[in-house]
């Protein structure tokens, strides 16, 4: 975090520096890390070869995690745009936003005139950009080896050291582990069902949010064979009976009044865990903050969860 | 569900509502049918209570449940699993499995009131833009929830099922509004057409700006019975009622109306009335179901067809069993959508779409080769 700090400073001098000054700056920093040279290649995931001839200076993410991504590795003050849903960290909501990550705006994108943009593959947008001679370079975080994966594309699409976004993993994972530890043995094996929406979507054992609870040591009702997000009969939930219920706040309103869960363990002692939209967010998005998503689950479990 | 044989009909005659034929034959043959569907949904009444996150569990487990419900339970180490099995049974399963009949019997008897009523055999019960309505309503309802508690406490008050209902009331009003009333039928079609897609821009509109409620949007529109508990079937008991007393009410003009609005009004047949009440139908009818289980798509279409493809009856008779129609047919798909993946569940309004679809596709296709 602190070395993300500093180079975030870097960056806040770049961009108060002369473009041109700048890029001077940035290839005179790249090699004397020696990291980079001129021109680096980096295959998206897409499998797509993207060329760079000079790290990226004016750049767009069009995905919320991406954003979090850029700014944790200190390259805020690169970003020149990003999409409606990009709310984090507070620095970027003052950015122009430029459409949604599937409905982008892109003669916006185009007249910010990036020199990257960043991109999820669910997104049509991508080659239409690619025509209109923009790079992209497609990411698509949905699991916590995809966080650290798309941290060091990122790192390396941006021209920093990898050696840098293995240090930010490194922390986030620590991060992940001390929430981990804080829980008291007693709440390990704590049985939990979270419910992403009221279709019912419950998170799965191999969604991003089951893996958190797997690492937290606490026991996931929906189990791997179920896939990440598996629309569930309200009956399985009633069966199962956990022990804590996590659930957004769009999602929490009648969820007592559901026909046979008012004597679920959960509900009848109350161990709810209803999080606010902000939390939400940082819960459902593989990003950086994973962490932060591992103690609030953490400190969910810790609050109510005891096995019966 | 097979059909009694019968005579081979005209190519048109799927899509005619009139009666054909000795009057009294259609009778019997109506008795026939409605019997038929009554046993049907009794049998599948059943095997829905047997249906569920476990898959199919033998009858015998389901009635001892039911038994423990009734006689308090033995003491053993195993009454607190049967307490729980009973509770699923009853508190869930049966309010699900009357629920499913009761939603496909207001559909059936919307859709019968909708093909009579505008003499069109496309008319389906969500023509005067109700679902469309009830979708933006959720909609709406989904994304101020959470956003500031003032909104999260109205919605909370309201609910996801009021304001489905609400939003499909105030769209039958708003077609009414743009149709200047009911005298023409053929305006307030239209006025319906333009309702739903104006509606359903603004829902997708609220989807999009509100990306996280995308999936429980999608739940909604294709239907599940999912959260159907007893309060819900008696609401929809309680709109079923009412509905089907008017509609039979008013069945004789529907069978004057179907000869024509010149001829019908020349006979001096009450249309203005007819079409008051029969609005008023399908807009408590498809509000109540759509507000408690969500889009379901194709079961008031094609339960009228598949009546009329086995009885050419009169209209007190097709309301009847289309109703019942719709009934049998939304049970089916629910115990199906339950079982077939357990202990995930298919979207119902899939399953409707494909039995139904594909039972009157073949019926169509048997009557031309």
């Amino acid at each position: 975090m602190s070395a993300g700090r500093v180079l975030c400073q870097w960056g806040v001098l770049a961009r108060v520096v002369e473009l041109r000054l700048a890029s001077v700056l940035w290839l005179v920093l790249a090699g004397w890390m020696g990291s980079s040279a001129w021109a680096y290649d980096v295959v998206d995931d897409r499998g797509r070869t993207v060329t760079f001839t000079a790290p990226p200076q004016r750049v767009v993410s069009l995905l919320p995690s991406l954003t979090e991504t850029v700014c944790e590795l200190g390259q805020c003050s690169r970003l020149v745009g990003v999409d409606r849903y990009s709310n984090f960290p507070a620095a970027v909501q003052k950015l122009p936003q430029l459409g949604g990550g599937l409905d982008p705006n892109i003669e916006a994108v185009v007249a910010v005139r990036p020199d990257l943009v960043l991109v999820a593959a669910s997104s049509r947008a991508a080659e239409r950009m690619e025509a209109l001679g923009v790079r992209v370079v497609v990411l698509e975080p949905k699991t916590h080896a995809d966080v650290q994966r798309v941290l060091r594309k990122v790192a390396q699409a941006l021209g920093q050291p990898v050696a840098e976004a293995d240090k930010v993993w490194r922390h986030i994972d620590a991060a992940v582990s001390a929430a981990a530890q804080s829980l008291p043995a007693s709440a390990r094996g704590t049985r939990v069902y979270f419910e992403v929406n009221r279709a019912p979507y419950g998170a799965g054992a191999s969604s991003f949010i089951g893996e958190t609870l797997t690492r937290l040591g606490v026991k996931n009702i929906l189990g791997p064979e179920l896939g990440p997000f598996p629309k569930l009969n309200p009956e399985f939930v009633v069966r199962a009976n956990p022990d804590v219920i996590m659930v957004g706040a769009r999602n929490a309103s009648g969820m007592t009044d559901r026909p046979g869960w008012k004597a679920m363990r959960a509900i009848a002692g109350n161990r709810l865990c209803v999080f606010s939209l902000e939390e939400s967010d940082v819960l459902v998005r593989p990003g950086p903050r994973m962490a932060e998503a591992a103690r609030l689950m953490a400190g969910c479990v810790a609050r109510q969860g005891a096995p019966a | 569900m097979t059909l009694p044989d019968q005579p081979e009909p005209p190519p048109h005659a799927l899509l005619q509502p009139a009666p054909t034929g000795r009057p009294d034959t259609g009778a019997r043959r109506a008795l026939w049918l409605g019997m038929l569907l009554l046993a049907l949904g009794g049998v599948l009444g059943l095997a829905s209570l047997a249906v569920g996150s476990t898959g199919v569990e033998p009858l015998a487990n389901v009635l001892g449940a039911l038994a423990h419900l009734l006689t308090g339970g033995e003491p053993g180490a195993r009454a607190a699993d049967q307490a729980l099995f009973a509770q699923i049974v009853w508190d869930i399963r049966a309010p699900r499995t009357l629920g499913a009949f009761l939603a496909g019997a207001l559909l059936g008897l919307a859709g019968a009131v909708a093909q009579g009523l505008f003499r069109n055999p496309l008319a389906d019960p969500f023509l005067l833009g109700s679902a469309s309505g009830a979708t933006l309503g959720v909609a709406g309802a989904l994304a101020l929830l959470g956003v500031s508690p003032m909104t999260t406490h109205w919605v909370v008050r309201l609910g996801m099922t009021g304001s489905a209902f609400v939003g499909a009331v105030l769209a039958v009003l708003l077609t009414l509004l743009l149709a200047k009333g009911v005298q023409h039928t053929l305006r307030l079609l239209l006025a319906g057409v333009v309702v739903g897609v104006v509606l359903g821009a603004f829902t997708s509109l609220v989807t999009l700006l509100t990306p996280d409620i995308l999936q429980a949007m999608q739940g909604f529109m294709l239907g599940s019975t999912g959260f159907v508990g007893w309060a819900a079937v008696g609401i929809m008991a309680g709109a079923w009622v009412p509905c089907v007393g008017v509609a039979l009410a008013f069945s004789r003009v529907l069978d004057g109306l179907s000869l024509g609005e010149a001829t019908a009004a020349s006979l001096g047949l009450p249309l203005g009335a007819l079409r008051v009440a029969l609005v008023g139908v399908l807009a408590l009818a498809t509000g109540t179901a759509v507000a408690q289980t969500g889009l379901i798509a194709f079961v008031g279409l094609a339960a009228p067809h598949l009546v009329r493809s086995a009885v050419k009856t009169t209209h007190a008779r097709l309301l009847a069993l289309s109703s019942l129609m719709g009934g049998v047919l939304l049970l089916l798909a629910d115990t199906l959508a339950r079982g077939v993946m357990a202990p995930q569940e298919l979207p119902v309004g899939v399953l409707t779409a494909v039995l139904g679809g594909g039972y009157l596709l073949w019926l169509m296709h048997r009557r031309v080769g």
